[in-house]
């Protein structure tokens, strides 16, 4: 399939040793024993431990507040996916217009590439303070109401959904822009001429031929969602209010080093990890012939 | 005035309103990372320039440790780019400019470990990373990270697509496979290498999890939970100094890919330049 010319048996093995012995030490070794772990009951600060089977698994299915933990997840990632992306995509579209100073719209609007969710975290904390935060004063001179973002379940979810969504807008931004730089002007002009309108085109043609690309950032901004935001769940809400934004990444933190349940830590670390799994797979399978992920 | 330069217009306006809101959180931070604590509090709020710059980003600086902070995550972060793109490099050569059994079987052994990022393991990982003795230290922040699936695929896809006349050319000459790299290979992979460098020095700048519970001593810690220890001091916090950490903790990065930004594009096929 591609070019083999040197020669020797052992020499490309020595080139490849360094990243095969540390992804088996730091990689597969550690999820090999997570999956070990998980099986073990942890008690008194992991000095006593002792196997339990499929016991951590078992409490987890049992436990109302993991159901909660689990649908704070799936809420929080359903939002930035669908609205990230989608606000993501018509900044995209915006910015690919034929006009003059294209390149500096494109650095303005995909720096916070560069941004932590820590940082992302702060502004947003500050932003949003209940008693002198300037949202809040914005929106009580508007209207008259004070809202508590912190102190109400719903609105510190929507404030993590915001700050999230903010911070990933630039990754999600520089990835449609090359999706639809790739697009054959041709074939909407083809469709022009068919008299397909705006709407249409944009549908049956663009939408149609950004598809890959938009498959690709849906299994990126999965993964954000279900690890990345632990720095700005940490730093705004602490989980809270009332384990409003305790989503699946900080619970286990929580199990895992804060109370010592390293059995339970690792369960969880392996429900996470079977959704990854089954997240790619659905990703090569469905896709892996059409994204075109570098060159 | 003709109907297309009316839309240009409005796509003009359309972009800059956008751009701004995309902007606005960080010069609302800028700006009241120069105020006082009076000037913060103040209502109706001041979204002017304040009176504290200087006394803000020194507090910040020296009182909050972030210079230490901006010091150690430059170490780290810079460590683990040259070295992760150095061993995704070497990976790639052997994958693309070799036979040797097995070699899609580790190709795909590789590209598995896509599948599990850090904190999937990160109870385990903290256990095996204390046991050798690791902990509070550099090699725990660096050497888990230097291998990486993402680079070896990159590299392996850029090398393929490099055209095989230039391997026998290179063997006429009685160059070896790691001359070819020096003298060949890298000279035209400046956008793979640029695109990986700035994914990789991103990722480290940013890590916040695993630092957080493996450094336990102020002296090595990185900047991300240098933040975090900033807000958690809540009640006595001043914004202001806070703003300027927030600040002081963006440059790094945003210097790296404003530099880097045509390599990221176009290192990743996303130009059409090719």
């Amino acid at each position: 399939m591609y070019p083999a010319k040197f020669k020797g048996k052992w020499l490309p093995l020595a080139f490849l040793s360094p990243t095969l012995l540390i992804l088996v030490v730091f990689l597969y070794y550690p999820v090999i024993q997570t999956f070990v772990l998980s099986t073990y009951r942890v008690a008194f600060l992991g000095l006593r431990k002792h196997f339990i089977g499929l016991g951590n698994f078992i409490e987890l299915a049992q436990d109302p507040a993991y159901y909660h933990t689990v649908l704070v997840t799936v809420i929080i990632t359903t939002a930035i996916v669908v609205v990230g992306m989608g606000i993501s995509l018509a900044i995209a579209l915006l910015a690919n217009q034929p006009i003059k100073g294209a390149p500096i719209y494109h650095i303005l609007l995909i720096w916070p590439y560069a941004l932590s969710p820590a940082v992302a975290g702060v502004i947003f904390l500050f932003l949003f303070s209940p008693h002198f935060g300037t949202v809040n004063y914005l929106m009580s001179s508007l209207t008259g109401k004070e809202l508590n973002w912190l102190g109400d379940p719903t609105l510190a979810i929507l404030l993590i959904i915001m700050a999230s969504i903010w911070k990933n807008l630039g990754y999600n931004v520089v990835f449609y822009i090359a999706g639809l730089q790739n697009i054959n002007t041709e074939i909407l002009e083809a469709a022009s001429i068919d008299g397909a309108g705006p709407w249409r085109k944009f549908w049956s043609v663009t939408f149609a031929l950004i598809s890959p690309m938009t498959f690709f950032l849906l299994i990126t901004n999965i993964t954000y969602s279900f690890f990345d935001i632990f720095g700005m769940v940490d730093i705004v809400t602490k989980g809270g209010p009332l384990d409003a934004t305790n989503v699946m990444i900080y619970n286990l933190y929580r199990d895992g080093f804060e109370y010592y349940r390293s059995g339970m830590a690792a369960a969880q670390s392996i429900i996470l990890f079977v959704a990854v799994v089954g997240l790619t797979l659905v990703q090569f399978r469905t896709s892996g012939r059409h994204v075109h992920y570098g060159g | 005035m003709s109907k297309k330069t009316r839309k240009e217009l409005l796509t003009h306006l359309a972009l800059i309103i956008v751009s701004f809101i995309v902007l606005a959180p960080v010069l609302f931070a800028l700006a009241k990372s120069t105020q006082t604590r009076a000037q913060v509090y103040h209502y109706p709020p001041i979204l002017g320039p304040g009176t504290a710059l200087v006394d803000n980003y020194r507090a910040a600086w020296y009182n909050f440790s972030l210079g230490l902070y901006m010091r150690n995550t430059l170490i780290v972060a810079g460590v683990v780019m040259f070295f992760k793109t150095l061993l995704s490099m070497l990976a790639g050569l052997g994958l693309v400019y070799f036979d040797f059994p097995f070699k899609n079987a580790i190709f795909y052994f590789i590209l598995f470990t896509l599948m599990m990022p850090t904190e999937i393991m990160i109870v385990a990982l903290f256990k095996l990373v204390s046991n050798i003795g690791w902990g509070n230290s550099y090699l725990a922040l660096t050497v888990p990270f230097l291998a990486s699936a993402t680079g070896v695929f990159l590299f392996r896809q850029h090398f393929a697509s490099i055209s095989p006349h230039l391997v026998d050319a290179a063997r006429v000459d009685g160059a070896g496979p790691v001359r070819f790299l020096f003298s060949v290979l890298i000279p035209m992979s400046w956008n793979t290498v640029g695109a990986l460098a700035l994914i990789q020095f991103i990722y480290m700048w940013n890590q916040y999890l695993w630092p957080l519970i493996i450094i336990r001593e102020n002296t090595h810690q990185l900047i991300q939970v240098g933040l975090r220890s900033m807000t958690s001091q809540q009640d006595v916090t001043n914004w202001g100094i806070m703003m300027a950490g927030a600040i002081i903790a963006m440059i790094p990065p945003l210097v790296i890919f404003i530099l880097l930004r045509q390599q990221f594009t176009s290192g990743f096929a996303l130009s059409q330049e090719k």
